[in-house]
């Protein structure tokens, strides 16, 4: 890479590196918080203090690693897919939210995945959605009686 | 001959009709995300976790199983006619397979995968019966420093010996085991790592995570590779039956594919891979048409094929008598155990006598059936493979995404169902093993409370663990392992990977 002694030639390593020594701490400052103590043998912020030694020990691996070349190849990922299902749950977290309700969170979820996998027919892809919805929605609420969040094409039902 | 007893009682609660049903629907769900690419029997039983939490427990586990099984028959459809297998221990039914299909011998193939399964599978389950009651002999004398000891080598095991890189299988084991902290503390009452959020006091489901991790990070990772342009089945031609020659050739591997599978999947060391591969290469250096192989030999299929099935129902060896999951799909089973309170181990045999024996008796049947679905219905099965991806991917969101708000209504459970996606996403970018992180989130706190009932018990000397030989020599063989891939690089040759 660069005239650098100590190039970083694994960059994924490195953040990952990175990410794993950051919990190691939140884990650890997690633990030091717990007060309650075992009258005898271990008490409950043992486990923490030990989960945040091993993320510790594997952060330093990683970083190791990071100075090596890259045993895992490098592919091409195409950005563009995955927004479209990123939006797709942000679509059904957003209806849920904001009281829209499982029918229509789940047809654009199940339409924007479509369009990530490179179908461009939105309308015909809309409606498919919506009928597997309210399917869903009638199997679930009506026969396994497990109640789905409610909105107000729900309601109708 | 106990066993036999239990058997023939299990045999009556297993026909039972309304457990016939469960027996079928789970077969024929099994097979059909079998054939389909890209959903395993993992991901289909956590799909169906919150989905069946109202419904009968004995009815649930042996649809469950039936899934387990039916799932490993139809990976070999799709490994035959398409070279994408659909899960990853029918890699090695591709090899072989797929040739056969392409010179026109894909009856045959198909036929010495079933028939070949359906003898392991039988004779795996015959082990299972005798094997399971003898070793809850042993499990129930095991104090809680003896399953810390097994707790053990399953990490270890399942992360670091046979995976690619032990670093990175250890590094998804811990973040398991970091989810498995969260929630309230058992013994004392304390919150760990929930930040505040009342959502996270509950801990971390397991459907959540394996949901999250195997469906969501499955579909970013197709689409972001646009593999989403399907391939065409090879068409079965001519006869579907096997010639007088073909029997020939493939009884024997057949059965020591058996002998190998089922024996490697009752070790806490797990996985379908592991025996498929060990079955192929035996059956390239025994088989007298060694010159077949790579061009389309019987053996190559009908070993790997006997080696996978019989190791499923090994799987299940472990997972009832001493509640150890040693696969993803058996993880997510012990999940489904849980959900009904439901602890695998010894006592499961004792308290549930009725629900384990009527779950053996169900495999048999549950075989039986799928023979039967397989062979002819083949044509059927194939025409699976014309739904179109982009929909297809997009049911399976819908569909993992709804179990998720149905089993808990809030918007925190979705947005972890996401984040642990984009997590599943990266992980099988930089090829880390899903599987390790599931089994940490299961058993991590198992071990834990083992850990700390065996440390109340001595008064809080950690010694406790090494003055009873049995959790000593446990601990000193997951040192072993732990140690060994580091030393002999070789071992990655056995490389294991999802389901």
């Amino acid at each position: 890479m660069t005239s650098k002694t100590l190039s970083v030639a694994n960059r994924p390593a490195a953040v990952v590196a990175i990410i794993l020594f950051a919990i190691a701490v939140i884990t650890y400052w997690d633990a030091s918080l717990m007060k309650v103590r075992a009258s005898y043998g271990m008490s409950a912020s043992a486990a923490s203090y030990f989960v945040a030694i091993l993320f510790a020990a594997l952060a330093i691996g990683h970083l190791v690693s990071a100075f090596r070349p890259r045993d895992v190849e490098a592919e091409v990922t195409d950005w563009k897919a995955v927004s479209w299902i990123g939006l797709g749950l942000a679509g059904l977290i957003g209806s849920i939210w904001l009281g829209g309700g499982f029918i229509l969170g789940s047809t654009l979820l199940f339409a924007l995945t479509a369009r990530a996998f490179g179908n461009k027919a939105i309308v015909k892809d809309l409606c498919l959605g919506a009928i597997i919805g309210v399917i869903i929605f009638l199997m679930f609420n009506k026969l396994l009686t497990l109640a789905l969040p409610q909105g107000p094409l729900e309601r109708l039902f | 001959m106990d066993s036999l007893f239990y058997l023939f009682h299990g045999f009556a609660t297993a026909i039972e009709p309304a457990n016939l049903i469960y027996a079928a629907v789970g077969v024929i769900i099994g097979t059909a995300v079998g054939v389909l690419p890209g959903i395993g029997p993992a991901l289909t039983v956590a799909l169906l976790l919150p989905v069946t939490f109202k419904l009968d427990p004995g009815g649930s586990i042996i649809m469950f199983a039936g899934i387990y099984y039916g799932g490993m028959y139809g990976g070999s459809t799709t490994a035959i006619l398409l070279n994408t297998p659909g899960e990853s221990a029918s890699v090695v039914t591709a090899l072989e397979g797929n040739k056969m299909a392409r010179s026109g011998r894909g009856g045959p193939a198909l036929a010495t995968a079933a028939i070949g399964s359906f003898v392991a599978a039988l004779i795996a389950t015959i082990g299972l019966a005798f094997l399971a009651p003898m070793l809850v002999k042993v499990a129930v004398k095991f104090g809680p420093w003896d399953y810390f000891g097994l707790m053990l080598i399953a990490f270890v095991t399942v992360s670091a010996t046979f995976g690619s890189s032990p670093l990175r299988g250890l590094t998804s084991l811990a973040f398991g085991l970091w989810l498995g902290l969260m929630g309230i503390d058992q013994l004392t009452g304390q919150a760990r790592l929930t930040f505040g959020v009342p959502e996270l006091l509950d801990g971390v489901e397991v459907t959540t995570l394996a949901v999250g991790l195997f469906a969501i990070g499955e579909a970013l990772i197709v689409a972001s590779r646009h593999l989403y342009k399907p391939e065409k089945p090879i068409p079965v031609k001519g006869s579907i039956w096997m010639s007088k020659e073909d029997w020939k050739r493939s009884w024997k591997p057949w059965l020591r594919g058996t002998v190998i599978g089922f024996p490697i999947g009752a070790l806490p060391a797990g996985g379908a891979e592991i025996p498929t591969f060990l079955s192929y290469n035996i059956e390239r250096k025994l088989s007298k048409k060694p010159e077949e192989f790579g061009y389309g030999a019987i053996e190559g299929v009908a070993g790997p094929e006997a080696a996978n099935n019989a190791s499923a129902a090994g799987t299940l060896v472990p997972l009832l008598t001493l509640g150890l999951p040693t696969s993803a799909t058996a993880a997510v089973m012990l999940a489904g155990f849980q959900q009904y309170n439901i602890q695998p181990g010894p006592l499961l045999f004792t308290q549930h006598a009725d629900l384990v024996w009527g779950l053996v008796a169900s495999l048999f049947i549950a075989n039986v059936m799928l023979l039967v679905l397989n062979l002819p219905l083949v044509g059927l099965w194939v025409r699976l493979l014309k739904i179109p991806l982009p929909w297809l991917y997009a049911g399976i969101l819908v569909f993992a995404s709804m179990g998720t708000i149905a089993a808990n209504p809030s918007v925190v459970e979705l947005l972890l169902l996401t984040g642990f996606g984009v997590i599943g996403f990266f992980m099988r970018k930089f090829d880390y093993p899903i599987a390790p992180a599931v089994v940490g989130l299961i058993l991590g706190p198992l071990a834990d409370s083992a850990l700390r009932r065996s440390l109340q018990m001595s008064l809080g000397d950690p010694m406790i663990l090494f003055q009873h030989w049995s959790s000593a020599i446990m601990i000193c063989i997951a040192v072993i392992a732990l140690v060994a891939p580091f030393l002999f690089r070789g071992l990655s040759r056995f490389q294991q990977d999802e389901d």
